[in-house]
C-alpha cells in the first residue's frame, strides 16, 4: 500500500515520517519515535492506556491513524514532566500512591491533564465519570481521584496567571 | 498494524469526498471510533478509507426557525458542549451524556454513529424518536430519508457505498416538553443492554403528541406506536404508566445475546419505561428529573 508523508510535532518538536495509513498513533509513537510511555493495552478503544492528546483533546491514540493526526500537536506522557521536575499532577500521583504496576497511568495522566486544562475546577464526580474510560486494575481508583482533586489546585492557579 | 492494508485520501470539499466514494470497495472514515475497532478486529477491510474529517462543509449546529440541523462531523463532546443545544434540545443532550467516554466523545460523531447504526447506540435512537431526516448525497444527488426508514438492520442502513450522510435535522424543540431518556449499561459508557427515549407536550393535565422509542432490544431502534396510543389524550398516572409498560412489554419482544436473554431484557425495557414515565411526568415542566 502507498505510504502517506505527514508531519506532526510531538512534545514540542517536529516530525516528519511517511508511513503505511494503517498504522495508529499509538504504534507510530511507540515504534517509530520510540516514546513507549504511551502504553498499549486492548487496541481497540476500552482500556484508554494509550490515551494522548491531540490538539488539546484526550483520544485514544489506537483508536486515531497517525495519517489522521497531520498537521496536529500531540502531546504524550512524555511531554507532562517539566525538565527533571514532575508535573503537579504527577506529583500527586507519586503522593497519594495514585498507581501500583503503572500499566494504566500514562493514559490517566494524559486524561486527566487534558481534563484539568479545559475545567481546573472538576467535581468528584466529573472526575469519576471521565475516569470510567481508564481502566485500572491495582488501586480501586480511590487514591486517582484524591490525586487528581489534589493536582487541579495547580491548574487553577496557572488559569489565573 | 493489526487492520488489513488500504490505501488513503483525505478530499478537502465534500464534491471531492464524494467523488472518492464512487471507488470500488471505499469507505468513509471520520473519528474512527466504531469502524477502526471494526478494521483492527478485520470485520471490514475496505481498499480505500476517504476521510472527511476535514470537510468544513459537513462541520456545525444550525439552528432554524422549526428544525435543528447537526452536520455529520458534529462530536459528541460539540453536542455537550454546546450551550444553545442545551436549552433548544436538552434531549439530545441528556441522551449524548450516556455514549461512550470522555476520551472517544473528542472524536467520535453523530453522522459516523448514526451510520455504523449499532442497535444499542443512543444517537440512533433518539433520531428516530424524534423522527429526525437524514441528507444524503452522492454524485447521483441529494435524498432525505426520515430516521425510522434509515436504519433497516444490525449495523445496516440505507446508505448505498458511494453515499454520505451529510446531516441529521430534528424538528424543532418547545420548551416545556416533557422528556425523559433511561438506559442500562452495566458500566459506565458501555453500549446500554436496554434503553428508551420518551416525549410528550402537555395540554390542561393530559398527554399529547406522545413520542415512545426504544433500544439495544431489536436489529434496530424503534419507535413504538402502541405505547403512544396508550398515553395520548391522558394524563400520565400510575395506572396510565402501568399499561404502557405491560404494552410495551406484550409489542416489543427483545432478542437475546450474550449479555442477556430476551426476558431479562424485557424486564428491564419495562423498569426503564417506567423510570423514564415517572420522571418526565414528575418533573417541573421544562426541567428534567
Amino acid at each position: 500500500m502507498t505510504d502517506v508523508a505527514i508531519g506532526l510535532t510531538v512534545n514540542g518538536q517536529p516530525v516528519e515520517v511517511s508511513i503505511e495509513p494503517r498504522l495508529t498513533l499509538a504504534t507510530l509513537l511507540r515504534r517509530h519515535l520510540r516514546l513507549t510511555g504511551t502504553h498499549i493495552g486492548c487496541e481497540h478503544g476500552v482500556c484508554g492506556a494509550c490515551t494522548v492528546i491531540v490538539d488539546g483533546d484526550a483520544v485514544r491514540s489506537c483508536l486515531v491513524f497517525a495519517v489522521q493526526a497531520d498537521g496536529t500537536e500531540v502531546t504524550t506522557i512524555e511531554g507532562l514532566a517539566r525538565g527533571e521536575d514532575l508535573s503537579p499532577l504527577q506529583a500527586a500521583f507519586q503522593k497519594h500512591h495514585a498507581l501500583q504496576c503503572g500499566f494504566c497511568t500514562p493514559g490517566i495522566l494524559t486524561t486527566m491533564h487534558a481534563l484539568l486544562n479545559e475545567e481546573p475546577n472538576p467535581s468528584e464526580d466529573r472526575i469519576r465519570d471521565v475516569l470510567s474510560g481508564n481502566i485500572c486494575r491495582c488501586t480501586g481508583y480511590l487514591p486517582i481521584v484524591e490525586a487528581v482533586l489534589e493536582a487541579a489546585a495547580a491548574y487553577r492557579k496557572e488559569a489565573r496567571s | 498494524m493489526k487492520p488489513a492494508p488500504f490505501e488513503y485520501a483525505r478530499p478537502g470539499t465534500l464534491a471531492e469526498a464524494l467523488s472518492f466514494l464512487t471507488v470500488d470497495d471505499a469507505k468513509p472514515i471520520a473519528g474512527g471510533q466504531s469502524l477502526i475497532p471494526l478494521l483492527a478486529l478485520r470485520m471490514a477491510a475496505p481498499k480505500l478509507l476517504v476521510d472527511i474529517s476535514r470537510i468544513a462543509e459537513l462541520k456545525g449546529v444550525e439552528f432554524g426557525s422549526d428544525y435543528i440541523k447537526l452536520g455529520a462531523l458534529t462530536r459528541w463532546c460539540d453536542v455537550l458542549k454546546n450551550p444553545q443545544l442545551a436549552v433548544q434540545h436538552p434531549l439530545i443532550v441528556e441522551a449524548i451524556g450516556h455514549t461512550a467516554h470522555y476520551q472517544i466523545r473528542n472524536r467520535g460523531t453523530v453522522g459516523g454513529s448514526c451510520s455504523h447504526a449499532d442497535p444499542s447506540a443512543e444517537m440512533p435512537a433518539v433520531a428516530v424518536t424524534c423522527e429526525a431526516q437524514f441528507e444524503i448525497k452522492s454524485l447521483r444527488g441529494t435524498r432525505i430519508v426520515p430516521a425510522d426508514e434509515f436504519f433497516t438492520s444490525v449495523l445496516t442502513t440505507t446508505l448505498e457505498p458511494d453515499e454520505l450522510l451529510i446531516s441529521i435535522r430534528l424538528p424543532s424543540w418547545p420548551s416545556d416538553r416533557r422528556y425523559a431518556f433511561q438506559e442500562f449499561a452495566r458500566r459506565v459508557g458501555d453500549f446500554a443492554m436496554a434503553g428508551c427515549v420518551v416525549f410528550w407536550d402537555e395540554e390542561d393535565g393530559c398527554c399529547v403528541n406522545p413520542h415512545v422509542g426504544v433500544f439495544g432490544v431489536a436489529d434496530t431502534p424503534i419507535r413504538v406506536r402502541d405505547v403512544e396510543e396508550v398515553l395520548v389524550n391522558r394524563p400520565v398516572t400510575t395506572n396510565v404508566i402501568v399499561e404502557a409498560v405491560s404494552t410495551l412489554q406484550r409489542i416489543v419482544i427483545p432478542l437475546d445475546d450474550i449479555h442477556a436473554p430476551s426476558a431479562y431484557r424485557s424486564a428491564l425495557l419495562g423498569v426503564l419505561l417506567e423510570r423514564a414515565l415517572l420522571s418526565a411526568s414528575s418533573c417541573q415542566r421544562g426541567q428534567t428529573a
